[in-house]
């Protein structure tokens, strides 16, 4: 099929960008989102012109380096997937596919389609972790049962990849979801238990810090979150923030 | 008289790493406070060693090519890590673990280094859960296991199939931690480019930031580099795009030896290649083969059928499959090890009975376990006479909440459904057990540069079994390297702060420079990208998984011919000064223009089948691999004498005190 592209350029974080017009020919329904992108870059390199930036690696859906709001969507039309797992058969022959960068001001541009996300390292570091040090001689790992239930919650929650999709897809260019994954997983578990209420309070103070914007609830995040992160963890942060004021 | 002393301590088996533990000399805490340690590569192996070194006071300064700690390649590992905790009550022991994995490495490992392995692994699971790592469950609230390739006991822990990824983020919640002290500092999008050595000693590198494209000196006491493998060298494997060998080869034309560069593991279970475009390849976990059988057509002209799309899977009888790895090796069946699936596949696939387009794809097929599942599902249910639909809707659940995501991958990716139609997989390169030497404190022969993780070669010898990289990465990480390394900085607590004005410096900041300068001004016409595809052709087809004296000669010569059209034709866009994707993979692709060569020039000098090692002429009547352990029972351990080709060979002997070295065998 042949497709017609809208991408945003911008040479750097503080450049002026635009979108261009290119054009993707013979793109095969087995190739993945990036690999027709790969291709097209490909021939601008061989013209002589400065090839298109985007972030990946891994290319399974899992290390949350891709992004790519494209028509619109974060992580495009398919929901429950990463853009690098998007294949082309998703798109018509004809089709014109507008591809822009995460847009956050918490989220700088890099380079065109390439955005700055350690704001969301820092909401890490600033608790979302248990204070354990490295030593041989912790507890045996089946010392503490953990009903199944809760296991399988926090799992679920731990799944976030830190893709930024729920920032770039809010209104109100929120990390709430993003944090209330780290904060459920760790509620939910004993060994959470003991920086719980500190954990919640620092975590969002620095989201606040960091310039994202506080969660209205519209849900937008939980549908395009390409790991399904619920919106039932949101409920929990607030929860959990409530219990962490109120003691 | 080999320049290789492997340190291994003396004594009993067992007793070795508690005794050599307890006389490593310590630093103390006044003095780690004043010790720099640079940690390259922020994975597994990395972020845990990073982690746990500044919990212990030293100052750590960490390195990563991408945007964050969590996104390195670990994170995509799915089925599990292995410790030998012997929660399921199936005789499982420390020294099974040991045992299997010298088996499954094809008996070309260092024993004590793999006891230290199997010996710490239970140390892990503690420390993970510690961290708030959510491993499966049972409903009792217990630790789940399961079983993985090559074992006949059930050790594997796992998160569904995000075991890596969960994994990874309990040690980036570690070193989070410690970049919030300012324990670490890290460096995030900066890739390693040089190593420099001062005086014989490794004392920092040359790092480019990616973004501003400022090459920049780094100095500190010692050096650890968690790099990784080198799989990319292929073009097409399951590693990350981003995944290199730079670090670990610039060290080595510093003068750390690489070790068995030819040990390349095929993984068994990937999805096929679908085109030209294609750009990297995705795993299917082996955790698929405790339940998935693999089959082709037992006709030939079935086989053709189906290739020309005339006929489907599913409309074979159950007498015209042929489930060759249960034929071949009943004592196993499916969960042979990944280099002798990988094998098996290719044989029959090189026969005539490969089933997709290209005649390169077996069967991986869930039905009889949706069965089977579904049979018990029935029962607890207490349906009585259930029609088979019923019990496959039952079946289907249990394999879906098993493997789900995997399935939805590859539904997404080949737009096949593997509920009803069984999968299409193909061998593909996962992983290197070769790598740097190192010593049994995980030293490089370069004093004050280390390597762990994927990046040395120490844990697996010529093969990997399933479920180990997350555990040898974790092993070395958290439980090795922080407390071998004492006993190299024990003699620097008297040298001041490196100063990176040293000559040494400036030097490799120069040649750097250099280098990014004569890509950039390079007037060619191909793209890094078609040297890069073209090497990995040459690659899997004369080194990958059948080798000959005859390919791997051409192969050599190849090479040599593609690398220095690379320097004459190859054209980089861009500017020094900028962030620049293209160049960063230039040079990539440089260095791996040369391991190649090394590569094949080691599958050459090891006239022996081994492990992920084949080589055509060295194979028994029913086409195993064939060991000769009179003359290849040693590492291989090449130094860099300013070409690939001319490396000197050195020789570590491998002595089997304890385990008596016998043909595997898995039938």
């Amino acid at each position: 099929m042949n497709l017609k592209l809208k991408i945003w350029r911008q040479e750097g974080q503080n450049d002026q960008g635009r979108m261009v017009d290119y054009q993707a020919n013979n793109v095969s329904d087995d190739m993945s989102f990036l690999e027709m992108l790969d291709v097209l870059n490909e021939e601008l390199i061989e013209k002589g012109d400065d090839p298109i930036a985007f972030d990946h690696d891994c290319r399974e859906g899992i290390c949350g380096m891709c992004s790519l709001f494209i028509n619109g969507e974060a992580h495009g039309p398919v929901k429950g997937v990463t853009t690098c797992q998007l294949h082309m058969r998703s798109f018509k022959d004809g089709e014109t596919i507008f591809i822009e960068p995460w847009r956050a001001k918490a989220f700088p541009v890099v380079k065109d389609l390439a955005v700055n996300r350690s704001a969301f390292d820092r909401i890490i570091q600033s608790g979302g972790y248990v204070s354990v040090n490295t030593s041989g001689n912790t507890l045996d790992a089946n010392a503490i049962a953990i009903p199944k239930p809760n296991a399988d919650k926090a799992f679920d929650a731990a799944t976030c990849i830190g893709c930024g999709a729920c920032v770039a897809t809010c209104k109100n260019a929120s990390a709430t979801l993003f944090l209330s994954a780290k904060v459920s997983q760790l509620a939910l578990l004993p060994q959470g238990q003991v920086e719980r209420k500190e954990r919640v309070t620092k975590m969002l103070h620095q989201m606040d810090e960091e310039g994202f914007g506080a969660c209205t609830n519209t849900g937008a995040c939980f549908v395009q979150c390409p790991k399904g992160i619920s919106l039932e963890n949101i409920a929990r942060l607030n929860s959990e923030f409530r219990n962490a004021l109120l003691s | 008289m080999s320049k290789l002393n492997a340190q291994s301590p003396a004594g009993p088996l067992e007793q070795k790493w508690s005794n050599h533990k307890g006389h490593i000399r310590l630093v103390s805490p006044a003095n780690k406070m004043r010790i720099d340690v640079i940690v390259v590569g922020t994975g597994l192996a990395g972020a845990s060693a990073a982690a746990s070194l500044a919990e212990m006071g030293y100052n750590v300064k960490a390195f990563a090519f991408q945007d964050s700690p969590r996104r390195a390649h670990s994170i995509a590992a799915q089925g599990g890590i292995n410790a030998a905790k012997n929660y399921m009550n199936d005789g499982d022991s420390v020294y099974r673990l040991f045992y299997d994995t010298i088996k499954g490495g094809d008996y070309r490992s260092r024993e004590a280094n793999v006891y230290r392995l199997a010996e710490v692994s239970t140390s892990i699971i503690d420390q993970c859960v510690a961290q708030g790592v959510p491993f499966a469950r049972d409903y009792g609230g217990l630790l789940d296991n399961r079983s993985f390739g090559g074992v006949q006991v059930s050790r594997t822990f796992y998160a569904k199939g995000q075991t890596g990824q969960q994994l990874l983020l309990g040690a980036y919640s570690a070193i989070s931690r410690q970049i919030a002290k300012g324990k670490v500092t890290m460096h995030s999008r900066h890739e390693m480019v040089d190593l420099v050595v001062v005086d014989g000693k490794a004392r920092g590198i040359i790092a480019r930031n990616m973004v501003t494209g400022e090459v920049e000196r780094h100095g500190a006491h010692a050096v650890v580099l968690c790099t990784g493998g080198y799989g990319n060298v292929f073009f097409l494997s399951t590693n990350a795009m981003g995944s290199n060998v730079t670090a670990a080869w610039k060290a080595h034309k510093r003068g750390a030896f690489m070790s068995n560069p030819c040990y390349t593991q095929i993984h068994p279970t990937c999805i096929p290649v679908s085109g030209h475009h294609q750009s990297k390849l995705t795993l299917m976990s082996e955790s698929l083969r405790n339940d998935g059988r693999i089959w082709v057509p037992k006709k030939k002209e079935d086989a053709e059928a189906i290739r020309a799309g005339k006929l489907k899977p599913t409309q074979l009888k159950e007498e015209d499959r042929d489930y060759y790895l249960e034929r071949r090796y009943p004592a196993f069946g499916n969960l042979v090890p990944r280099d002798i699936a990988s094998r098996a596949a290719k044989e029959r696939c090189d026969a005539g009975f490969g089933v997709n387009k290209t005649g390169e794809a077996v069967y991986l097929d869930f039905a009889s376990a949706m069965e089977r599942y579904g049979k018990t599902q029935a029962n607890l249910k207490g349906l009585k006479n259930p029609s088979k639909e019923e019990i496959l809707a039952l079946g289907k659940i249990v394999v879906e909440k098993q493997y789900g995501n995997l399935f939805d991958m590859y539904k997404q990716i080949t737009a096949d459904n593997p509920y009803e139609t069984p999968m299409m997989i193909y061998p593909a390169v996962h992983y290197t057990m070769g790598g740097l030497w190192v010593d049994y404190n995980l030293m490089t022969t370069v004093p004050g540069c280390f390597a762990a993780g994927e990046a040395n070669f120490s844990d697996h010898g010529a093969n990997r079994l399933g479920a180990s990289a997350l555990m040898q990465g974790l092993a070395d990480g958290y439980f090795v390297l922080p407390y071998t390394i004492g006993e190299y900085l024990a003699d620097d607590i008297r040298t001041p702060k490196i100063d990176t004005n040293h000559p040494a410096f400036e030097t490799a900041e120069k040649e750097v420079k250099d280098r990014i300068s004569f890509f950039l001004n390079n007037k060619g016409t191909k793209t890094v990208d078609h040297y890069h595809r073209l090497l990995g052709k040459l690659m899997w087809d004369y080194c990958g998984m059948a080798r000959s004296k005859e390919g791997l000669d051409y192969a050599i010569a190849e090479i040599r011919k593609l690398r220095d059209d690379f320097y004459q034709n190859v054209r980089v866009p861009g500017k020094a000064d900028r962030y620049n994707p293209e160049l960063d993979k230039a040079g990539r692709v440089a260095d791996f223009l040369e391991l190649g060569e090394l590569m094949c020039i080691d599958a050459l000098n090891r006239n022996e089948s081994c492990g992920g090692h084949f080589r055509e002429e060295f194979q028994t009547a029913e086409g195993e691999a064939l060991r000769d352990d009179e003359n290849y029972a040693y590492v291989a351990a090449w130094e860099f004498q300013g070409d690939p080709g001319k490396a000197v060979l050195h020789k570590e002997e491998l002595n089997y005190d304890f385990v008596k070295m016998q043909q595997r065998s898995y039938k």
